[in-house]
């Protein structure tokens, strides 16, 4: 080919490109992935990012990105940044992230407790919303304090107390917790504490006997724990671990034949990678979710056909896997951010939004069953409405079981939290920060 | 050609022992100070002064601290974290229980109290050496680590184990929290940073330096020559952690905002400040500084050119890193086992003799 004839190829397929993009808008929508797929947090970080890219390029690759109506669109343009679950390599991420162009990040999705911690200060001066859904900071519920954080659909402290209701069922009532021992094993971290006061508070309430275990980062080193719980015995055991931390935990447990019927995890704790190297011996193993597993969905389909087939995938090798519990996971979240995307568009009645007017999106944010059968995600999880006081949205837990091959939801319903207790509990904390950082909470009447 | 002392002559005692006694280093360090002071802060973007200038000279700072005990005094620290913690913590109490207190006395009493604790975790070296000694630096790393997890008061009984930094004004300017301008916060870092060091190099030429150089390199030839072992060593712990405790007091302060026991004070952060002398050089004040810039910048410059310049995806781009930084720290140990600094020196003296090389 002359040289005119490549110049002559390349505008013909310039061209081609433009007319293809045709009504879209230029503007695209920057997503920040604060992701960890090297280090000790890798194995639970991957499938939960890859759930959470792929969606928003099946909704690039499928309806040309986010419309506020057709032909009305604006592409997603997610970022990734590496962040191997260190705290401060995730504020250099952020800080490296939230100007990104055109509409600087737009909401931050760290997947870790710790950079949530250091995020929160620096993203209400950014006005930027982050998302923590369901861990970062419990008291960050009360959206009246935490003007730009959200922590739907559930907290730590609803599911701490969910746990209990669910034991209390099980021991056939919850005037039988009394005399009844429950032990915590967690993650000496600012996310493993999450859960004690709230523990304490209810073995107040209901009188069984609470006594928290620490384990320290990475968590391989648990010997001493099992041992306390091989003399104590415990009637029930509760697991807040991430990581490396979960499988070793299991396998510990099953080694002194803990009862695995009688042992849960978070909801960051039950997915298939801390089962699986137990094998058998896992059979039973409890664990705390808001969404179901598997990958028989409207919405799985669409992403093989869009993303996987087309070659799109950020990690093509993870086909097989998809419908894990954490891919799952990661779905769900871009699926909540992507409908508070267009939530924010309709209020603002324009796509080129920015992380201020998302902000919005997200405190107008109504996903009921309806919505969710029409994005093809009808039973994987809850329905849901954030209000502008309450960014925990239902808090509401199910309780999954991993049978051997895969994980189910065995609760006969989503359990309630204990309101007097946890949102006292969140009253309290969230004011001593409002305190400590000089912010006056908001009345939330408008 | 240009580099050459030849004309320069010293009249006096003060001119000889001067810092830098060629004239053409001292109008560089004079330049790169104006620039660093006057020029970078209102030229240079805020992701790059809070995200990678702010945490380059806290780390430089530490190295620096760290460099006294390791490079010049040779007793091996493995509790460089666990005393940015002891440093950190006591900025917080101070900051909280004081709410007045100037910052900069908040950054100098951490470091009095780090100091303390240092010189306590110091006494053992009384005894032991070597490689035994560095595992009781160790075991100071994991007391303190748990002690700030147990001990509640330390962080004001906050339920989560975090410690958050409080707003705070320094002669009426914002400092902390994230509503202060990164210049502001890079200022009073390099300022500190600037007399800190300053005060480094003119500690080590002095007579303390000295004693702690003749236990480092023969501790029964320097007790002979009347160096008290005792003095010597428990001054360099002394000094060595004042300046990791002011590090650790900046680093939570300026530039992190929130921190946390093991996650932030960690075992990783020793070994971190500790690569950064051996790269940088022992026993030179440079060195701590071209061993943080060459541990904080490079893995960020590394990672940028790959994942914006050439489109990697960020995972493979950051294991690609790993073996990148690791093979360049075997090749700059093998080129020059004495660390960038040396590197510097001879670079210096082949200019001096360019372009006529004998």
């Amino acid at each position: 080919m002359t040289l005119s004839g490549i110049l002559k190829s390349t505008m013909v397929a310039a061209v081609g490109t433009v007319l293809a993009a045709g009504a879209a808008s230029s503007y695209e929508l920057v997503i920040p992935g604060l992701e960890f797929r090297t280090g000790p947090y890798a194995p639970n970080g991957i499938p939960f990012f890859n759930g959470y890219s792929d969606y928003f390029t099946m909704l690039n690759e499928r309806d040309g990105g986010i419309c506020l109506k057709d032909g009305e669109c604006a592409k997603i343009k997610y970022v990734q940044c590496e962040t191997e679950y260190n705290t401060q390599k995730g504020v250099e991420c952020y800080e490296k992230t939230k100007s990104e162009e055109p509409s600087g990040g737009l909401v931050y999705q760290p997947l870790s407790t710790g950079i949530t911690y250091q995020l929160i200060p620096k993203a209400t001066v950014d006005k930027i919303p982050v998302f923590s859904m369901g861990y970062g900071r419990t008291s960050a519920a009360n959206g009246k304090v935490f003007k730009w954080v959200f922590n739907f659909p559930a907290t730590y402290w609803d599911q701490a107390s969910a746990f209990i209701n669910y034991i209390g069922e099980r021991e056939g009532g919850m005037d039988k917790l009394k005399g009844k021992k429950i032990f915590l094993i967690y993650h000496n971290s600012a996310y493993g504490k999450e859960p004690i006061r709230t523990l304490q508070a209810l073995a107040k309430k209901y009188g069984f006997e609470f006594r928290d275990i620490a384990v320290d980062h990475p968590g391989q080193e648990q010997k001493a724990a099992w041992l306390q719980i091989r003399r104590e015995k415990p009637d029930w055991v509760l697991l807040w671990g991430w990581g490396v931390m979960n499988q070793v935990a299991i396998k510990e447990a099953a080694s002194i034949r803990y009862p695995m019927d009688h042992f849960i995890g978070v909801w960051w704790s039950g997915s298939e990678n801390d089962v699986k190297p137990t094998g058998a011996a896992a059979k039973g193993y409890l664990s705390g979710t808001f969404h179901a597993s598997g990958a028989d969905f409207p919405v799985h389909k669409d992403i093989i056909k869009y993303v996987y087939d087309k070659g799109k995938a950020v990690d093509p090798t993870f086909k097989e896997r998809i419908g894990e519990v954490l891919y799952n996971r990661g779905l769900v979240a871009a699926m909540w951010t992507a409908e508070a995307i267009r939530t924010a568009m309709k209020i603002h009645n324009t796509v080129e939004i920015r992380g201020e007017q998302l902000r919005d999106g997200f405190e107008k944010l109504d996903v009921d069953e309806a919505r969710l059968k029409e994005l093809g995600l009808e039973g994987l999880t809850i329905a849901l409405k954030i209000t502008c006081a309450n960014h925990e949205g239902p808090g509401k837990v199910a309780i999954q079981q991993w049978d051997g091959k895969k994980w189910k939801i065995v609760s006969k319903h989503y359990y309630e939290p204990d309101h007097d207790v946890v949102n006292a509990l969140i009253k309290e904390d969230s004011e001593k920060y409002a305190k400590e950082h000089n912010i006056t909470p908001r009345d939330c009447k408008s | 050609m240009f580099y050459r002392e030849v004309g320069q002559f010293k009249t006096s005692y003060a001119a000889d022992q001067a810092i830098f006694p060629i004239a053409q280093d001292r109008w560089f360090v004079i330049a790169v100070a104006l620039v660093a002071f006057l020029v970078v802060p209102f030229f240079v973007d805020a992701y790059l002064l809070s995200a990678i200038l702010l945490p380059f000279l806290i780390f430089s700072l530490a190295a620096v601290g760290l460099n006294i005990l390791t490079g010049y005094c040779g007793q091996l620290s493995l509790g460089t974290g666990a005393f940015m913690g002891v440093g950190a913590y006591s900025a917080f109490k101070l900051m909280t229980m004081m709410p007045e207190l100037n910052l900069v006395i908040v950054f100098l009493a951490s470091g009095v109290i780090t100091a303390a604790v240092g010189m306590l975790f110091g006494l053992p070296s009384l005894r032991i050496k070597g490689f035994y000694l560095a595992v009781a630096t160790l075991a100071a790393q994991f007391f303190l680590v748990w002690l700030f997890y147990k001990w509640d008061w330390l962080r004001n009984y906050s339920a989560t184990g975090q410690i958050t930094v409080r707003p705070r004004t320094f002669f009426g300017v914002l400092m902390t929290g994230e509503s202060a301008a990164p210049a502001a916060k890079y200022l009073l870092a390099l300022a500190m940073v600037a007399i800190l060091a300053l005060g480094a190099k003119n500690i080590v030429r002095g007579r303390f330096g000295r004693s702690w150089m003749a236990i480092r390199d023969m501790d029964v030839a320097a007790e002979l020559i009347g160096i008290r072992p005792l003095v010597a060593k428990l001054s360099a712990f002394g000094v060595s952690s004042f300046y990791i405790g002011v590090a650790g007091a900046m680093m939570f302060i300026l530039w992190l905002g929130a921190a946390e026991g093991g996650d932030t004070f960690g075992i990783q952060n020793s070994f971190r400040v500790l690569f950064m002398i051996i790269i940088g050089g022992l026993g030179t004040i440079l060195g701590s500084f071209l061993g943080a810039a060459f541990l904080v910048l490079m893995p960020i410059a590394l990672s940028d050119t790959m994942v914006d310049g050439l489109g990697l995806t960020a995972a493979f781009a950051k294991h690609l890193e790993y073996v990148i930084m690791g093979s360049l720290i075997i090749f700059f140990l093998i080129l020059e086992p004495h660390g960038l600094a040396r590197l510097w020196q001879i670079a210096k003296e082949k200019l001096r003799l360019w372009p006529f090389p004998y």
